[in-house]
């Protein structure tokens, strides 16, 4: 049995995962910001089996608060080994480039609340010598591109801070996941247009929750985009920057 | 959204969007155009869609609410599925009282079309094993309607066509079962005479009737078919439910012509299995053949399908059935799909509940376009002239005329509708003059 935190836990991926987790007797630790949501969650997660469903009201800009959050939800669970960081907004980024504040506020959630909860855990885990930090971060963040480099640059921030806390962690025992989604069908997406890329957030949840038990370092999800960013990631920039990605 | 098929006799859909909820909190969007909730999309006609509006798809209200493994008693957000449903409760030995011919329907939905089973002349149709649901309606209001409380409400939502507002909750009165088996027997019948003779006897020992009729069979062997019963059962301890195989593309034809029809029944009627005197069957294949082979709606081809079922009070349902099967064999038409079942005398608790009492036909017609609305027109003629029904869940054609004919109340019923919602085929049935 695993003692997970959940971070963002009312977004499609998030439930998704945590209906995994749950069918496998987890106990789980749900943090987001509207109660309602939260509860009905967990009611649902327990009647699925999770060993244990508890909720945390909060605001994941909130960074202060993180110790508080990682204490309550260690006495709750009577422990804790696991965290799925999954809160996050998708970028307008017409709006994110017109407005120097707008682009802070959306680092903050999208970034920098991640690296803060990410240096939390990763010391509290390497003194307890075992754990996994799984950090969803997206595709978006492996090149900058015109139409969402304020999200995607955020999202590459994440990447590489994932990136080095787990070669840190690594010879104390200590995972480090980080997932790099596609187009996910989530009321995040809600506005696009949907095409064959796009995957549902079961598929993502059960890609997940194998590389959490496999201990896989990067995951690309579905697995198509592994060979889709290699080849966003090597054109070479004179003639990228002529592209309309 | 495209000019998808939207739902499951894949006939041409109407321009329509698709708004998808995700919490059972949130208000109606604000959109222009009317409402109409969607759940799987297993009505086969136009009573799930929704042209020129927009479609609440209501799969994500998914979440169980609670279960109380003493009492059998569940509740669920609307969009939760009676698989789904039985997943949960079936390891704690709860069944749902009433389950219709697919696993693949939400709750929402089963209410929406008051849905019934194998076993109505025991546990009547769905309504009756609802024990209440919370209504979102339009104005914002939220009302929990139960036979007791907002029983106008209550009474109109369910077989209501999803028209009354959004079904968000709902809590039904499960089934104590002994496991997932059922045990029962499967024999050949010669007529429709030999159908009414062993569903009256087999009805006072088995929970599931059913019947399978050869559609193709003419002269004296007009309705000729294969009689099922069951009764929930111990069995083995464990059992791996098969995979389901899914029919990968449309083919560019229908695959149902009178040829493979024919072949098909006589092999599917002279099979051995067809006479067992003492089956045992896993839950799945007895309640879900068809659910095994993933939108087996698509062998029809590219011009989708009609299905038609009417239920015709019993004195007449021989006289009546047999003509329609001798049109319908005459006609060479129909399909493989056919199935025969009495309804018991249960009341049905909504106003537009299809169930009522009488022997209730099933059958597929590939659209072959005008000769077969002809034919099914026919058919509209004999169940009229019987005083039967049409199954609105199973309809894209069904005149004004004939909807006001089936069902007496609709005009009280009409007083329920949420000013927001609507659908194609309650504009066709109403709207339209005749």
């Amino acid at each position: 049995m695993r003692r997970i935190l959940i971070m963002g836990a009312t977004s499609a991926i998030a439930e998704a995962t945590a209906r995994e987790f749950a069918a496998l007797g987890d106990a789980l630790f749900l943090v987001g910001r509207n109660p309602d949501r939260l509860t009905a969650i967990a009611d649902d997660l327990r009647l699925r089996g999770a060993a244990q469903a508890e909720t945390w009201v909060m605001d994941a800009c909130e960074l202060g608060a993180y110790p508080a959050l990682l204490d309550a939800a260690t006495q709750r669970l009577g422990g804790l080994d696991t965290a799925l960081i999954a809160h996050g907004t998708l970028t307008d980024q017409v709006a994110a480039q017109a407005s120097s504040e707008l682009m802070l506020a959306e680092f903050q959630t999208n970034a920098l609340s991640h690296m803060v909860l990410c240096t939390e855990l990763g010391n509290r885990f390497e003194a307890q010598g075992h754990g996994c930090i799984a950090v969803i971060s997206s595709v978006a963040g492996d090149r900058g591109r015109q139409s969402n480099y304020v999200y995607g640059s955020a999202k590459a921030a994440v990447t590489a801070f994932t990136s080095g806390l787990r070669q840190r962690l690594h010879p104390k025992g200590v995972h480090v996941l980080t997932v790099k989604p596609g187009f996910v069908d989530t009321p995040m997406t809600a506005a696009f247009r949907k095409g064959p890329l796009w995957a549902m957030p079961a598929t993502v949840a059960k890609a997940i929750v194998k590389a959490v038990q496999k201990g896989k370092p990067v995951l690309y999800t579905p697995w198509f985009w592994w060979p889709i960013m290699q080849i966003i990631k090597n054109v070479p920039e004179a003639i990228f920057r002529k592209l309309k990605l | 959204m495209s000019r998808q098929a939207l739902s499951w006799g894949r006939l041409p859909a109407p321009e329509q969007r698709l708004i998808k909820l995700g919490s059972r909190f949130d208000a109606l969007p604000t959109t222009t155009g009317s409402l109409l909730p969607y759940g799987l999309g297993r009505s086969y006609g136009d009573s799930c869609l929704n042209g020129g509006g927009a479609l609440l798809g209501t799969r994500g209200l998914d979440r169980y609410i609670a279960f109380d493994r003493d009492s059998g008693v569940i509740e669920v957000e609307a969009g939760v599925s009676l698989g789904e449903i039985i997943e949960l409760a079936l390891p704690q030995g709860w069944f749902p009282a009433a389950l219709p011919g697919t696993r693949f329907v939400t709750v929402g939905g089963a209410i929406a079309n008051d849905v019934h089973g194998k076993n109505h002349h025991r546990a009547g149709s769905f309504g009756h094993q609802l024990l209440g649901f919370e209504l979102l309606r339009s104005d914002g209001q939220v009302l929990h309607c139960s036979p007791t409380a907002n029983a106008a409400l209550f009474a109109a939502t369910v077989g209501g066509l999803g028209l009354t507002g959004l079904i968000r909750r709902a809590s039904l009165q499960l089934l104590r079962v002994p496991g997932p088996w059922i045990r029962g027997s499967s024999e050949r019948f010669g007529s429709l005479a030999e159908f009414f003779a062993l569903s009256a006897e087999a009805e006072a020992a088995s929970a599931y009737t059913v019947a399978w009729i050869d559609s193709s069979a003419t002269g004296a062997n007009t309705g000729r078919g294969i009689f099922i019963r069951g009764n929930h059962a111990e069995g083995p301890a464990s059992y791996a439910a098969p995979r389901g195989i899914r029919l990968p593309i449309t083919p560019p034809l229908s695959l149902i012509n009178p040829l493979t029809l024919a072949a098909f029944n006589a092999l599917y009627y002279r099979r051995p299995a067809a006479t067992a005197r003492d089956a045992l069957w896993h839950w799945q294949p007895f309640f879900h053949p068809l659910d095994a082979v993933l939108e087996w709606n698509r062998i029809y081809g590219p011009h989708g399908f009609y299905q038609y079922q009417c239920v015709v009070p019993m004195q007449d349902a021989e006289t009546v059935i047999g003509e329609m099967l001798r049109r319908i064999a005459e006609s060479k038409l129909g399909s493989f799909l056919v199935v025969l079942k009495t309804f018991g005398n249960m009341a049905a608790r909504g106003m537009l509940s299809f169930p009522r009492p009488g022997a209730t036909l099933a059958i597929d017609f590939p659209n072959r376009g005008a000769q077969t609305l002809a034919l099914l027109d026919s058919l509209d003629a004999m169940t009229m002239a019987a005083g039967g029904a049409v199954y609105p869940a199973k309809d894209a054609r069904m005149s004004a005329a004939a909807f006001r004919q089936y069902f007496p109340q609709w005009q009280a019923f009409a007083g329920h509708v949420d000013p927001r919602f609507s659908s194609s085929f309650w504009r066709r049935v109403t709207e339209y003059p005749q």
